[in-house]
């Protein structure tokens, strides 16, 4: 052990070295040299051309097959979108046309809440009719329910296919390999990059929007499933065995239903994932919510914007919180004698007021439109905040501002910049050689490799500069809260409403007044980047601090330890692997944010795929994309062997969480 | 045996159902291309753009014609031009989209529609208070003097002033502007134009000097008073011959040029809907008008489809020409 420590830090110290004398010595090791840059943007745009416009299937082309998928998607999205939102409208041949208008408001809302009655949760009923009617009468109801016939759709084929793929590499080992990787590149790769791609394939419209949102969404149901069906109780499938289960009958009656809990948190984030993504697929032609939040922004209506983006986040809640519901209930069995009208009082009662409203609709039209004198805004009073904000506490902001820039943001980057890449992929392999093995540090090292050819390298430096220092920064904040609230439950129950509505709020919303008070630059980029990743460090180190069994504590208790000793000896180095895995989200969600830093202004990865877009180049953005899921993968992997290994040596790895 | 011949039927049945119906449903779309087939009307966002695009998109109605407002963005709008998969283009401007705009329309796929007819304007801009502390401006040889310069600098720029751009893809030249005529000023570029106009207007607010990137027709100009930057004027070979203009050893020495709006239509659409592109042809607009419903809907905030309907329902001696 103590010859692998010290062939380690005898390796440190060597690329140190390096470090110095590569300016002088070496002009190879810090400029990747051109002849060995490949130009895969180039090559990927090329294919993808191809692929668009030659590619022929014999029967139809590629592009034809795309498109034919794409129409079958927007069907049901379509469908949902009339019935709820705009209505539907038929051309008859002999010119004159029928209107259907869409269902009432007014039933939608009671569908809602007698769903929620019918759950018999009173607080999420109450809950439940205060937002609706926030959207109602806020002038939000005919884009929250584009979004909302949009969401379920992805929600649905999300949860089908994610199962399905979980169950698969349940199954087999091979393809369980293969796909883990592709789920860490769905995850990490920036939507941008593959946006360009989506939309020459399948269309400005639902389709598009509704594909790319099923990329970034849907990874994580198959992984909880998978993960699950991993811990099933062994006996459970013995039982099955022994009854002469066939492996369908296996899969449905016994599999799913007893991993079914486990299962809501996948569908808990696939839910979640897909309205983040509602106002990317906003920008491509899905309309909603938000193109309202985009559209508000874009013309500094600050308010407005705000008021759609809570908006959005009820609509999250409110669906998360119901599925929950509905997927935990018990089945409530019958008496045998009873008739179809007591069992389905609930449906039948909902069908009726759906029909009556809908009817009553033809006459006043307040049924289906809230008229424009009923309803509210409260844009103008964020807006006065904002401006009061800035117009008052300009001098020390900017002070606060300038300072982190000088001696913090600034130094930083070029020290990033001018780090050698030869230096980077040694330390890396270094380091991987140290925590695992020869596999992890080639595999790793391969990767930075793979960034050196592409010719991203510097733009590469400063998105690890940038994101490094939000992550910082977050877990810095987050780590020391967390605990807080894992030792005080108020402390907990406010912290779980912010982060929360953190996670849903589209980060749009609060960029734009950050710009405002601190003006476009690395330190706004990096304000909304910690606000975001800041929750997952709290709530991982909540979480994990709470999960300590009691048995540790009331050891370290009757051994006479006083609350912080508990605390620094006890439940910290306990609870280490949780953290970390919170630390790798916070790395995860970062670099997710590398868009919207883009949006701000800096020059990085996140800006190259923003070009590609504007320029309609795909490779471009598609090798940005694949350099941001690769330091993802990279630091993801490095910090799991870690945590792993720790695990390990703490006698924890019966217990996954 | 059985049981595996079985699966596969089953197995091949199920494909075969799925592939036949991508494929019809493919190819239903492409073999109906009745009139009543929605035409797509590009929306950006930007109030002027969709003035103009609403008082088309009501005027096509009232010729019977289905019109859905699709949302696009400025540049991205092209692809889907070419592609077929946006019809009616939203106006792209000389200033910005000029080399957009000359591959769209040399591809083939895109149709010139023909000048908007109004001008456009895009340059460095600058709120009136700054004159204070640049003496000389709006001439351009003010932003020469080192105290002028301070005071528009920031962190990242000092000692240099800074000149907030938009975002990178709009192609500006600030940067070979600033080298041709010395300039002690560095280019910052904003991320997108909600970051550039959140910027703006927050350091106008609090009385902040900043030079920036703006253009007419737009709410900002016309909300804040302020001047534009005054440049050597913009004549042919600026830009590609070095000894045109003060410096005679580098190109970009001179202003923006001045332009106009364009209108473009997907090529194939002239043949499903030919009236409503005879008609989109014929559309024009003045400076003027577009600067009331434009100062209708930025500072009056009127919304733009209402500030359309009211244009349409004043000025019908103009509109019925068109639809003739």
């Amino acid at each position: 052990m103590n010859i692998r420590n010290n062939i380690f830090f005898l390796s440190l110290i060597f690329i140190i070295f390096l470090y110095f004398i590569s300016n002088t010595f070496f002009s190879w090791i810090t400029e990747f040299p051109d002849i060995l840059k490949i130009p895969i943007a180039k090559y990927i745009t090329i294919f993808i051309k191809w692929l668009i416009e030659d590619a022929d299937l014999g029967l139809f082309t590629f592009k034809q097959l795309t498109r034919g998928i794409g129409s079958l998607l927007d069907a049901p999205s379509l469908f949902l979108k009339g019935l709820l939102a705009t209505g539907f409208k038929f051309e008859m041949t002999n010119g004159n046309s029928f209107y259907f208008p869409p269902l009432s408001w007014i039933s939608i809302i009671f569908v809602f809440v007698t769903t929620a009655i019918w759950l018999k949760d009173y607080t999420l009923t109450f809950f439940v009719a205060i937002s609706l009617l926030y959207v109602a009468f806020f002038d939000l109801w005919e884009s929250t329910m584009t979004t909302f016939s949009s969401i379920i759709v992805a929600v649905i084929i999300g949860i089908i296919i994610g199962t399905l793929l979980g169950i698969l590499s349940y199954k087999s080992k091979t393809l369980n390999n293969i796909l883990t990787p592709t789920f860490d590149f769905m995850q990490t790769m920036p939507v941008f990059a593959y946006l360009v791609p989506a939309l020459m394939l399948f269309g400005y419209g639902p389709a598009a929007a509704l594909v790319v949102t099923l990329i970034y969404a849907m990874p994580p149901m198959a992984r909880v499933t998978k993960n699950a069906l991993d811990q099933v109780n062994s006996e459970i499938v013995e039982l099955g065995k022994m009854v002469g289960c066939s492996t369908m009958q296996m899969l449905y009656r016994i599999l799913l239903p007893s991993i079914r809990p486990r299962m809501m948190l996948g569908v808990n984030q696939v839910i979640m994932l897909t309205l983040n993504m509602v106002i990317i697929a906003s920008m491509i032609g899905a309309g909603g919510l938000g193109y309202n939040v985009w559209q508000s922004l874009k013309q500094l209506r600050i308010g407005q914007g705000f008021e759609a983006g809570i908006a959005i986040t009820l609509v999250a809640i409110i669906l998360d919180r119901l599925s929950q519901k509905i997927a935990t209930r018990r089945p409530v069995y019958h008496e045998q004698k009873t008739k179809f009208f007591q069992k389905n009082i609930y449906l039948i009662i909902i069908f009726l007021f759906i029909i009556i409203t809908w009817l009553c609709g033809n006459w006043y039209s307040f049924f289906y439109n809230i008229p424009e004198n009923m309803t509210v805004s409260s844009g103008r009073f964020w807006d006065g905040i904002i401006d009061y904000i800035n117009i008052n506490y300009h001098g020390p902001i900017r002070l606060v501002r300038d300072f982190f820039y000088i001696y913090l943001l600034k130094p930083l980057k070029s020290f990033m910049i001018s780090i050698p890449w030869f230096v980077v992929v040694l330390l890396v392999f270094t380091i991987g050689l140290r925590i695992q093995g020869l596999a992890l540090g080639l595999k790793c090292s391969i990767l930075v490799l793979f960034i050196a050819m592409s010719g991203f390298w510097e733009k590469a430096m400063i998105s690890v500069y940038l994101i490094g220092i939000c992550v910082l920064l977050a877990n810095l904040i987050g780590i020391p809260i967390g605990i807080i609230a894992a030792s005080n439950d108020r402390v907990h129950r406010i912290t779980q409403v912010i982060i929360d509505t953190f996670q849903t709020l589209p980060a749009f919303v609060y960029l734009i007044p950050v710009i405002m008070i601190f003006s476009v630059g690395d330190f706004s980029a990096m304000i909304a980047v910690v606000l975001y990743a800041i929750v997952p460090a709290i709530r991982y180190t909540d979480n994990g601090i709470r999960q300590v069994s009691s048995s540790y504590l009331e050891a370290a208790k009757s051994n006479g330890c006083t609350k912080f000793q508990i605390l620094r000896r006890v439940q910290l180095p306990l609870s280490l692997p949780d953290i970390m895995l919170g630390v790798n989200q916070t790395l995860m969600m970062g670099l997710s944010m590398l868009i919207i830093t883009a949006l701000v202004g800096t020059r990085d990865l996140g800006q190259e795929t923003l070009i590609a877009l504007s320029k309609v180049d795909p490779g471009r953005g598609l090798t940005a994309g694949i350099c941001v899921a690769f330091i993802a993968i990279i630091v993801d992997r490095l910090i799991n062997a870690w945590s792993q290994k720790r695990k390990k040596e703490l006698g924890l790895t019966t217990s996954i969480s | 045996m059985k049981k595996i011949i079985n699966r596969f039927l089953k197995s091949s049945l199920l494909i075969t159902l799925l592939f036949g119906s991508f494929y019809i449903s493919s190819i239903a779309k492409a073999a109906v291309p009745e009139s009543k087939d929605p035409i797509k009307v590009v929306i950006m966002g930007y109030s002027g753009d969709n003035i103009i695009m609403q008082i088309y998109g009501e005027l096509i109605s009232k010729l019977g014609y289905n019109v859905e407002y699709t949302p696009a963005d400025y540049i991205g709008q092209f692809a889907g031009l070419k592609s077929g998969d946006l019809h009616i283009g939203s106006p792209g401007w000389d200033t910005t989209a000029k080399d957009v705009m000359a591959d769209a329309w040399g591809s083939g796929t895109v149709l010139n529609m023909g000048n908007i007819g109004i001008s456009v304007f895009e340059d460095w801009w600058y709120p009136l208070y700054v004159k204070d502390k640049c003496p000389g401006l709006p001439n351009w040889e003010a932003l020469l003097d080192a105290e002028c310069a301070k005071s528009l600098a920031t962190a990242e720029t000092s000692p240099n002033g800074r000149f907030l751009e938009g975002p990178i893809e709009w192609g500006g030249t600030g940067g070979l502007r600033i080298e041709a005529l010395g300039l002690p000023i560095e280019v910052i570029n904003a991320g997108s134009d909600a970051a550039l106009g959140a910027d703006i207007v927050a350091a106008v607010k609090r009385k902040e000097p900043i030079l920036a990137w703006t253009w007419q027709p737009y709410w900002l100009p016309a909300m804040y008073p302020g001047e534009f930057v005054a440049w050597p004027e913009y004549g042919d070979g600026c830009y590609d011959d070095a000894s045109w203009g003060p410096n005679p050893d580098k190109t970009h020495d001179c202003g923006n040029p001045t332009g106009y709006m364009w209108k473009s239509a997907w090529a194939g659409g002239e043949s499903i809907w030919p009236k409503a592109y005879d008609v989109w042809k014929k559309f024009t607009l003045d400076e003027k008008t577009m600067g009331d419903l434009v100062y209708k809907s930025d500072i009056d905030g009127v919304d733009t489809m209402d500030v359309a309907k009211g244009w349409i329902a004043d000025n019908e001696s103009l509109w019925s020409e068109w639809l003739k």
